[in-house]
C-alpha cells in the first residue's frame, strides 16, 4: 500500500514542482531551482525506499481510478528497468539543475525555464512508468511538446525557433505513429494494459498486422531516438540553452525511443524483419553519426552527431535482442548519459567562459581553465572508448555482441567490421575535440578572456566525471546488480546473473578496441588539419542534408500546396458559398432519397377546403412578391413578407396548433418592427442598377432561379409523400399525449414538452436567446452609422416632425392606453400556458410588444423619462430563475429540471395549476421580455444617439468643428 | 389540403432560396425569413395534418393518441420559431454594422469587380 501512493507521489512530484516553480516571480532564480532540486531530492529518497522490493523481483503498481465506467485509469509501474532509468533522470535532472542555476543569465526569465524543465521531467517519467500502452503515448507526446518549450526557450533567436519547431514536428508525427502502434498492438493483445501487452509477444509476431505495427512503431522511436533520416532535428536543437541540451539530449528526451525498443523487444522482436531494420538503422546511425561528427567545428554540434551515433549503438544492440545485447544496452543508455551529460556542460562552460564554440577558434584552454579541462579530457575518453572508463566497458560488450554468431546473415556477419570502423571515427572526434580546445597555441581574439567558472557550475560535472570513473574501474560492485535486475525484468525473471568485469583476457573485442584506438590517432594525425580547414560537414555530403529536404517539404505541404488549393477551391465572397451550401444540401437529400421516395400505396389527406386554397394563392403570391421586390422596394418586400407571414400563422391556427399559430402571430409583429427599424439605416437605391441588365447579370439570375426551383420542387415533392403517408402508431408523441397529464400535470401538451419533459432543451434554447440578445447589443454599441444616413436625418426639417407628430396623435393616444390591456394579457397568456394555449414565451414577446408600442408612439426621451425598462436585468433573472427551478430539484434528490405538479385552491379564484414548470416557465418569461426589449431598445437608440451627435455638432461654434474636423483628418 | 401545403412549402422554399442567392443584404435577410416559413411548415407537416384536434387534453382518463394532432413536430417548431428569430435579429444587427463600416449593402462588403 505504501509503495503504491509512493510511486503515484513519485509520478507527481516533478509536475508539483513545475506548479510552484512558474508561480514564483521572474527573479527568483535561487528559490525556483531550490523548490525544483528539494522536489528531485524527495523523489530519489522514495526510489531509495522502493529499491528494497524492486531489488526482491517485485513490479511496484499504483492506481489512480479516472474513469472506472471506460475502464481508464491512471496506472503506473516500475520494474529493474524502469527503476534504473528513473533514478538516471532524476539524478541527471539535479546536476543540471544545480548546473542551471550557475549558467542561465539573470535577465532570463528562470521560473519559467524551471516550470519547463521540471514538467520535462515528470513527462518523461510518466512516460516511463505508464502502465497503460495509450498513456504511455500522451506522456511520450508530452516530452515532445515540453521539449519544444524548452529549446525554444531563448525564442528571440531564429536558430532557437527554427530549431524548436523542426523537434516538434518530427517527434510529434513520430509519436502519432506510435500512437497508431500502441491502438493496433492493443487491439491484438486484447488489452491496452502494459503487462498484457508485453505478454503477447507470441499473438502479435504471429497476426497478419504484424509488419505494419513495427513499421509504425519503429518510426516512433526512430524519430524520437534521432535515428537516420529522421536525425536532423537533433542538431538543430542545439539551439536550445545548454542545460537542456545535457538533460534533453543526453539522458532523457532521445533516451526514450531506446527505452521503448528495449522494453518492446520481447513483444516485436527475434524476428528477421526486427533484426534487419532495428540494427540495419542502428549500425548506419552509428557509422555515418560518428562520421559526420568529425567534421563539426561547432562543440555541441560535435557532440549532437556523437549523440545521434551512440544512439545508433544502443539501438542496433536492441535489433540484436541478445541476452547480452540486452544487457549491453541498458548499460551503454547509463554510461552514455553520464559521460554525454558532462561533456554538454563541460562545452557549455567553455562556451559561457569564451564566448564561442566554434573549434576552429578555441585552442589551449589547458592554461586557462585545467580543472574544467581534465574533466572534460577524462570525460571525451569515456566517449572515445577508453579503457578503465564506463564508456569502454559498455562498446566492449558491444564489440563482443557484433563479433558474435547471432543469425548468419549479411548483416550479422558485417557487424564487426561496422562497429570497428564506428570505434575508429569515434576516437578520432573525440581526440579532435580534446586536441583543438584544449592543448595547441594560446587562443586569439576570443570574445572574452577565459578562466574557470564558478565552483558550483564545475561540480556538476565533477560528479559525472567521477561517475566514469567509479564506474570505469568497479563495474561489478556498483552497476552491475542494478543492471542484471533491469535485464531480468525486460527480458524475464530467469535470466541467469552475468557478471560485468574489466578483464576477460585478451580475445577479439579487445582487439578490436585497440584497432579502433590505433585507427582513430591515425586518422587524425593524417586528416586534422585538413579537417579544420574545411567546411562544416563531411566532405561533398556536406551540400546534401536531410535538414533541407525536410525544409522544402514544410514548405510545399504546409505553405505553397495549401495556398494554391485555397486559390484553386476556395473563394472570400459569400454567394459562391451559399450556393455551394444549398446545392450540398439538395444533392444530400437528392442521392439519400432517389429510388426511396414513392408514395403510399393508399394515401391518406384530408378534403380539399377552397378557402385554404384561396389563402395560400395569397400566401405564395406573397411569398414571389417578396422575392421580385426585395432589392429595390424593401418596404414593399417587409410587408409582403408580412403577408406570407400572416398566411403561415393561419395554417398553423387550421391544423390544430393554437401555440404555433399565437407564437408565430407575435414573433411576426416584433421581426416586422425589428426590419422596419432597420430599413431607415439601408442606402438608398433609386435608380436601377446597369449592370444588372447585361448578359452575365442575367445568366446569373437564371441559373440561380433553376437552383430554387429545383430545390423548392423537391422539398415540395417530399412535403407531399410523407403528409400522405399514414402515421407511425406508438410514436413517441403518442407517449406525450397519454401522459402529459398525468406525469406534467398539464393539458396543453405542447407547453409540458417544452417546460416540463423537454425542459432541458427549452433552458438551452433560452440561452441562445439570451447570447444573441447581448451580442446585438455590443454589436451597435460599437456601431457607427453610415454618413449618408446620418445626413437624411440633417434634412429632415423641424415643421415636417412637427405634422407628423400631429398625425399621429390619434394612434399614439391609444397605444398609451393600450399599455395595461397588454399586461393583462401577457399575464393571461402567462397563466393558461399550461393548460391551454399561451405560455411563458408568447407571454413575454407579448409584454415586449406592450414596451415596444410605448416606444412607437412617442419620443424615446419622453419614453425613458417616465418608463425604465433594465433589460439586462430581466435577461439575467430570466435565466437565474429557469436555473434554479432546475436546480431546486436536487433538494428533493431528482436530477436537474424535474417538475413537480399540483393544483392549489385559492380563495375566490379556484383551483389553479401550480406546477413548478411553471417558475421555470417565469424565467423564459424574464428572459424572452429582456431580450427582445433589448435588441429593439438598441435599435431605436441609433436614432437618439445621431441627434445627440448633431447637437453636440451645432452647440459649437462652426469653425471649432472645422477645426476638429481639420484634426481628426490630420491625425488620420 | 397535402397538395396544397406542399405546393405552398415548395414556392415559398424557392422564393427563399432565390434570395438567398442574391448580392444585397436586405433580399437574403427577407430570404432567410421565408426559407424559415417553408421549413418550419414542413417540419410540421411531418406530423400529418389534423383539423380540429389541438394537442389538449382532457383531466385524466382515457387518452387515445389518434384523436389528437402530433405535439412532437409542434413543440419542434415552436423552439424553431424563436431560434429563426433571433438569427434573424443578430443578421439584421451584422447587416448595419457591415453597411456602416463598409458604406454599401452588398453582402461581400464591396461592389461586385466590373
Amino acid at each position: 500500500m505504501i509503495e503504491e501512493n509512493l510511486i503515484l507521489i513519485l509520478a507527481l512530484l516533478p509536475f508539483l514542482a513545475a506548479v510552484i516553480a512558474s508561480t514564483l516571480s521572474t527573479t527568483a532564480h535561487g528559490a525556483a531551482a531550490w523548490v525544483s532540486g528539494l522536489l528531485l531530492v524527495c523523489g530519489l529518497v522514495i526510489l531509495a525506499v522502493l529499491h528494497g522490493p524492486i531489488a526482491a523481483g517485485e513490479v511496484v503498481r499504483g492506481t489512480i481510478r479516472w474513469i472506472p465506467s471506460l475502464g481508464l485509469n491512471l496506472s503506473f509501474r516500475m520494474d529493474g528497468f524502469v527503476w534504473l532509468f528513473v533514478t538516471l533522470v532524476f539524478g541527471i535532472g539535479i546536476l543540471v539543475l544545480i548546473y542551471a542555476r550557475y549558467y542561465l543569465s539573470k535577465t532570463d526569465p528562470v521560473p519559467r525555464f524551471y516550470a519547463f524543465l521540471m514538467a520535462f521531467t515528470g513527462a518523461m517519467v510518466g512516460m516511463l512508468m505508464s502502465g497503460n500502452i495509450v498513456m504511455l503515448v500522451v506522456f511520450w507526446e508530452l516530452t515532445s511538446l515540453l521539449s519544444f518549450l524548452l529549446v525554444g526557450y531563448w525564442h528571440q533567436g531564429q536558430a532557437a525557433r527554427d530549431g524548436a519547431r523542426m523537434a516538434l514536428i518530427v517527434t510529434g508525427a513520430g509519436g502519432l505513429c506510435l500512437l497508431l502502434a500502441m491502438l493496433i498492438l492493443g487491439q491484438i493483445a486484447g488489452s491496452y494494459d502494459l503487462d498484457r501487452v508485453l505478454a503477447s509477444g507470441e499473438a502479435v509476431r504471429a497476426d497478419p498486422l504484424y509488419a505494419l505495427v513495427l513499421g509504425l512503431f519503429l518510426l516512433g522511436c526512430f524519430t524520437k531516438s534521432a535515428q537516420m533520416p529522421f536525425h536532423f532535428w537533433l542538431p538543430g536543437a542545439m539551439a536550445a540553452p545548454t542545460p537542456v541540451s545535457a538533460f534533453l539530449h543526453s539522458a532523457t528526451m532521445v533516451k526514450a525511443g531506446v527505452f521503448l525498443l528495449i522494453r518492446f523487444s520481447p513483444v516485436l522482436g527475434q524476428t528477421e524483419l526486427w533484426f534487419f531494420a532495428v540494427t540495419g538503422t542502428g549500425m548506419l546511425t552509428l557509422l555515418l553519426g560518428s562520421f559526420f561528427a568529425l567534421f563539426r567545428h561547432d562543440l555541441k554540434g560535435l557532440l549532437a552527431y556523437s549523440t545521434i551515433s551512440h544512439l545508433g549503438l544502443i539501438t542496433a544492440l536492441a535489433g540484436i535482442g541478445s541476452t547480452g545485447a540486452i544487457l549491453a544496452a541498458i548499460f551503454h543508455i547509463v554510461n552514455h548519459a553520464v559521460f554525454k551529460a558532462s561533456l554538454f556542460m563541460a562545452a557549455g562552460i567553455i562556451d559561457h567562459e569564451t564566448g564561442t564554440r566554434d573549434m576552429r577558434r578555441l585552442s589551449g584552454l589547458m592554461r586557462y581553465m585545467p580543472f574544467t579541462g581534465t574533466l572534460a579530457i577524462v570525460a571525451a575518453a569515456a566517449m572515445a572508448g577508453v579503457p578503465l572508463l564506463n564508456g569502454f566497458l559498455s562498446k566492449e560488450m558491444f564489440f563482443a555482441e557484433a563479433a558474435d554468431w547471432h543469425n548468419g546473415t549479411w548483416l550479422d556477419n558485417s557487424l564487426a567490421s561496422l562497429a570497428t570502423a564506428a570505434g575508429v571515427f569515434a576516437v578520432a572526434y573525440s581526440l579532435r575535440f580534446i586536441a583543438t580546445v584544449f592543448f595547441g597555441p594560446p587562443p586569439e581574439d576570443l570574445p572574452r578572456t577565459p578562466h574557470e567558472p564558478a565552483a558550483w557550475m564545475r561540480r556538476p560535472v565533477e560528479a559525472l566525471v567521477l561517475a566514469c570513473l567509479v564506474v570505469g574501474i568497479l563495474p561489478g560492485l556498483t552497476l552491475g546488480p542494478t543492471l542484471n535486475l533491469a535485464a531480468r525484468s525486460v527480458l524475464g525473471a530467469d535470466l541467469p546473473y552475468r557478471d560485468i568485469a574489466i578483464w576477460h583476457g585478451i580475445n577479439q573485442p579487445l582487439v578490436m578496441s585497440f584497432v579502433a584506438l590505433a585507427g582513430g590517432i591515425m586518422l587524425y594525425l593524417v586528416f586534422g588539419n585538413r579537417i579544420a580547414a574545411g567546411p562544416e560537414g563531411p566532405p561533398l555530403l556536406h551540400r546534401l542534408r536531410a535538414q533541407r529536404l525536410y525544409e522544402r517539404a514544410l514548405l510545399v505541404f504546409t505553405w505553397k500546396l495549401p495556398r494554391s488549393l485555397h486559390r484553386i477551391l476556395g473563394t472570400e465572397h459569400l454567394q459562391p458559398q451559399l450556393r455551394l451550401v444549398v446545392l450540398l444540401a439538395f444533392s444530400a437529400g437528392f442521392v439519400t432519397l432517389w429510388g426511396v421516395l414513392r408514395l403510399a400505396p393508399n394515401p391518406v389527406g384530408n378534403a380539399l377546403n377552397p378557402a385554404f386554397a384561396l389563402m395560400w394563392l395569397a400566401g405564395a403570391a406573397c411569398a414571389m412578391g417578396a422575392a421580385w421586390l426585395a432589392k429595390y422596394h424593401r418596404f414593399a418586400a417587409l410587408v409582403l413578407l408580412g403577408g406570407a407571414g400572416a398566411v403561415t400563422c393561419l395554417t398553423f391556427a387550421w391544423l390544430s396548433a393554437p401555440d404555433l399559430a399565437v407564437t408565430q402571430l407575435l414573433v411576426e409583429i416584433v421581426t416586422t418592427v425589428l426590419l422596419l427599424l432597420g430599413l431607415r439605416w439601408m442606402p438608398k437605391r433609386l435608380e436601377e442598377i446597369a449592370e444588372d441588365k447585361l448578359l452575365p447579370a442575367r445568366l446569373r439570375r437564371l441559373r440561380d432561379l433553376v437552383i430554387a426551383l429545383v430545390s423548392g420542387t423537391g422539398l415540395a415533392a417530399v412535403a407531399y409523400v410523407m403528409m400522405t403517408r399514414p402515421p407511425v402508431p406508438n410514436s413517441v408523441g403518442d407517449w406525450f399525449l397519454r401522459n402529459a397529464y398525468t406525469e406534467g400535470g398539464g393539458t396543453n401538451v405542447v407547453n409540458v414538452i417544452l417546460v416540463d419533459f423537454r425542459a432541458f432543451d427549452t433552458f438551452g434554447e433560452i440561452t441562445v436567446l439570451a447570447i444573441v440578445g447581448i451580442t446585438v447589443y455590443a454589436l451597435l454599441r460599437r456601431f457607427r452609422p453610415a454618413p449618408e444616413s446620418v445626413d437624411h436625418q440633417n434634412q429632415r426639417d423641424e415643421t415636417e416632425t412637427e405634422e407628423l407628430a400631429e398625425a399621429l396623435l390619434v394612434p399614439s393616444v391609444i397605444m398609451r392606453w393600450m399599455f395595461p390591456a397588454l399586461i393583462v394579457m401577457a399575464g393571461y397568456l402567462f397563466f393558461r400556458g399550461h393548460d391551454l394555449p399561451g405560455g411563458g414565451f408568447s407571454a413575454g414577446v407579448t409584454l415586449s410588444i406592450a414596451f415596444l408600442l410605448q416606444y412607437l408612439a412617442h419620443d424615446v426621451r419622453w419614453i425613458e423619462a417616465r418608463l425604465t425598462v433594465l433589460p439586462i436585468r430581466w435577461m439575467g433573472v430570466g435565466l437565474l430563475i429557469a436555473g434554479l427551478a432546475g436546480m431546486g430539484s436536487f433538494l428533493f434528490g431528482y436530477p436537474f429540471l424535474t417538475a413537480h405538479a399540483q393544483y392549489v385552491d385559492l380563495p375566490l379564484v379556484g383551483k389553479v395549476p401550480a406546477a413548478t414548470a411553471m417558475i421555470f416557465d417565469l424565467g423564459v418569461f424574464a428572459l424572452v421580455v429582456g431580450a427582445i426589449v433589448l435588441m429593439l431598445v438598441a435599435l431605436a437608440h441609433q436614432a437618439l444617439r445621431i441627434a445627440r451627435l448633431q447637437e453636440r455638432e451645432t452647440a459649437r461654434p462652426p469653425e471649432k468643428v472645422a477645426a476638429k474636423l481639420a484634426g481628426k483628418m490630420g491625425a488620420r | 389540403m397535402e397538395a396544397v401545403l406542399s405546393a405552398a412549402i415548395g414556392i415559398l422554399a424557392a422564393s427563399g432560396i432565390w434570395l438567398l442567392l442574391r448580392p444585397r443584404s436586405f433580399q437574403v435577410i427577407v430570404g432567410l425569413c421565408l426559407l424559415s416559413y417553408a421549413v418550419n411548415l414542413f417540419i410540421f407537416a411531418m406530423g400529418r395534418l389534423a383539423i380540429g384536434a389541438p394537442p389538449i387534453m382532457p383531466r385524466g382518463g382515457f387518452v387515445n393518441p389518434a384523436a389528437y394532432a402530433d405535439p412532437v413536430p409542434q413543440a419542434l417548431v415552436l423552439t424553431a420559431i424563436v431560434i429563426s428569430f433571433a438569427t434573424t435579429a443578430l443578421f439584421l444587427v451584422v447587416l448595419i454594422a457591415a453597411r456602416g463600416l463598409t458604406g454599401n449593402d452588398h453582402v461581400d462588403g464591396e461592389e461586385r469587380a466590373p
